[in-house]
């Protein structure tokens, strides 16, 4: 089985970003592997460890695929740390400040030509926020869309995928016939810290870098536009109140002047 | 005038106050129109829970591939009435059905989509707050239909009667959209208490209660309001990860936020800091979430919750 896990390289969560020209400033920021692909990669490494292995030689491997420019390069290397394989980079000029729908344009093409059974993604990135993208490459791709599984189990003999869906709006069982497009919520799994072979094996693994003429999309104007952007005024300071036996009361004063009672 | 189509949202087979949200946002310059895609059968019952705010037309579509193929049949039901019917836009509420559905029917129509919308002005242009709250942006979509999705709460909705007119259209989903089949569905376990995202008052609990949620139920329960946790506790497995509020959790814009025993990491505060009012106890008078604080008493918890508590119950009696 082959399984792609799509990852981005993101600002770092605690870094405060700002916005420069309507488009993320991503230069000024330590950048890091959006967290929540760890448990996407992890959850690829689970399924092929259940059925082989994908050492060299394998009939199993997972590939990396990130669009970013070349320093996620260092993000992809801590995937590959983990256990992935090997690992595909689209960087371009032209891609810069993609938004969602660029970016599943960019990498259904990839995975539509990599032979892969299987698309693995987290919910989002912690940018951007939007958790489309598995949605839109689903769509992109005609595959089945499994997404926000907390549970994933593959069939190799039946060609088959059925996952548990967990959101807001309940707890679903869905199954379909590979190749599929997953995304994985953050409870599916403890991902796994890279060893220190991992480490050492990762520097030595391929990453394909291509640009968008190779990957044969041309790149489009955007579909929709930032008209303005603005850091938002701090709260003003509030009151603040020391507990010296009369602290819920002060509590429920502050709550009734507001009307909440 | 122009036409703007608003997914109608159900909580089982009622239409929720979001829906009147979105109506009220499309209704800015435009007729609303909004789509009940409904089970067969079910379609004249769901179409009547939807009665509050200002839509002028109830637009009904009956197939069992709702119920079996989710997200998928849904934006393929969606992306056909868009090409029958050429709305200037679709709105749909922010929550990961919503989002997902939205995505697919912006790639299918080749349109441009804004997600996570707090405001939609009566020229579609859309403001969302990114970074966890600390920047607004202005968006417009450039292309095609503009699919925008709208956080619940974010809009003060007009909840004035209404009886729309009420279309049935059939449609049939291309096998396409039916690839992943559903199984089974069970709805979220109701505790009694408001869903997170949806809450006017929301009560959070972290690292401060050492595993012990009962003074934030409790007073949690005094507002009526729902339980929230930092990702801390839900990490220990105090509390599940279904009410994590922040970065990788839920993010909530209530009227209200107490946080209790949250120091405020930046990834907390993304997810609560567009709160309207925000309450803080904790023991550590340098906590950062006393920054974002309109009230903030430096305390246990476990001493002031069950005084606050108290005083709330005593105050609705």
């Amino acid at each position: 089985m082959k399984i792609a896990v799509c990852v981005k390289q993101v600002p770092d969560s605690w870094a405060e970003k700002k916005m420069i020209n309507g488009v993320l400033d991503r230069e000024g920021v330590d950048a890091v592997l959006n967290d929540l692909d760890e448990y996407a990669i992890e959850e690829a490494l689970r399924i092929v460890e259940a059925h082989g292995g994908n050492e060299e030689g394998a009939a199993n491997s997972v590939t990396i695929i990130s669009m970013g420019p070349e320093r996620a390069t260092e993000a992809i290397r801590k995937a590959l740390s983990m256990g992935a394989n090997d690992a595909i980079l689209i960087s371009d000029a032209a891609l810069a400040g993609s938004d969602a729908l660029a970016t599943s344009k960019v990498l259904a093409a990839v995975i539509k030509n990599g032979g892969f059974d299987l698309v693995i993604c987290g919910t989002e990135s912690t940018d951007a926020r939007m958790s489309v993208v598995p949605a839109m490459l689903a769509q992109r791709l005609g595959w089945a869309q499994l997404t926000f599984a907390s549970s994933v189990s593959v069939d190799p003999v039946a060609n088959s995928i059925s996952i548990t869906r967990t959101t807001e709006a309940g707890v679903d069982a869905i199954n379909a016939k590979l190749p599929a497009v997953v995304s994985v919520v953050e409870k599916i799994n403890e991902p796994r810290y890279p060893s220190f072979k991992g480490i050492m094996a990762a520097k030595k693994k391929t990453i394909d870098s291509r640009d968008l003429a190779t990957v044969g999309v041309s790149a489009e104007s955007a579909w929709s536009l930032v008209a303005d952007s603005a850091p938002r005024p701090p709260r003003a300071a509030g009151v603040k109140v020391t507990d010296e036996g009369n602290g819920g009361n002060d509590l429920v004063k502050f709550l009734t002047e507001k009307k909440f009672i | 005038m122009s036409q703007i189509f608003i997914l109608a949202d159900f909580a089982g087979d009622k239409c929720t106050k979001t829906t009147a949200e979105l109506a009220t946002a499309a209704s800015r310059n435009a007729s609303v129109t909004a789509i009940v895609l409904a089970a067969p059968g079910a379609g004249a019952t769901l179409a009547a829970t939807v009665n509050h705010g200002p839509i002028a037309n109830v637009l009904v579509v009956e197939s069992a591939d709702f119920a079996t193929h989710g997200v998928a049949a849904a934006a393929d039901a969606i992306a056909q009435i868009i090409a029958q019917k050429s709305p200037n836009a679709i709105l749909i509420a922010s929550h990961a059905y919503g989002k997902e559905v939205a995505g697919r029917v912006a790639v299918a129509t080749d349109s441009g989509i804004i997600t996570d919308a707090v405001d939609v002005a009566a020229d579609l242009t859309a403001t969302q707050l990114v970074f966890g709250g600390s920047t607004t942006v202005h968006s417009k979509v450039s292309k095609g239909v503009a699919i925008i999705t709208v956080r619940p709460n974010s809009i003060e909705a007009d909840l004035s009667d209404s009886t729309p007119a009420v279309e049935n259209l059939s449609l049939t989903i291309s096998d396409a959209a039916k690839l992943a089949t559903t199984t089974s569905s069970t709805p979220p376990a109701k505790g009694g208490r408001p869903e997170l995202t949806e809450a006017q008052v929301v009560v959070s609990g972290g690292r401060g209660t050492n595993g012990d949620f009962s003074a934030v139920e409790g007073f949690a329960d005094s507002l009526g309001a729902a339980v929230g946790a930092s990702r801390a506790a839900t990490d220990a497995g105090w509390y599940p990860h279904s009410h994590q509020v922040g970065q990788t959790g839920k993010t909530v814009s209530p009227q209200l936020y107490v946080a209790c025993g949250i120091s405020g990491a930046i990834q907390h505060r993304a997810g609560m800091q567009t709160s309207k009012t925000i309450a803080v106890v904790n023991k550590d008078p340098e906590a950062p979430i006393f920054d974002l604080a309109d009230f903030g008493v430096v305390g246990d918890l476990f001493a002031v919750l069950p005084q606050a508590t108290q005083g709330v119950t005593a105050q609705k009696s």
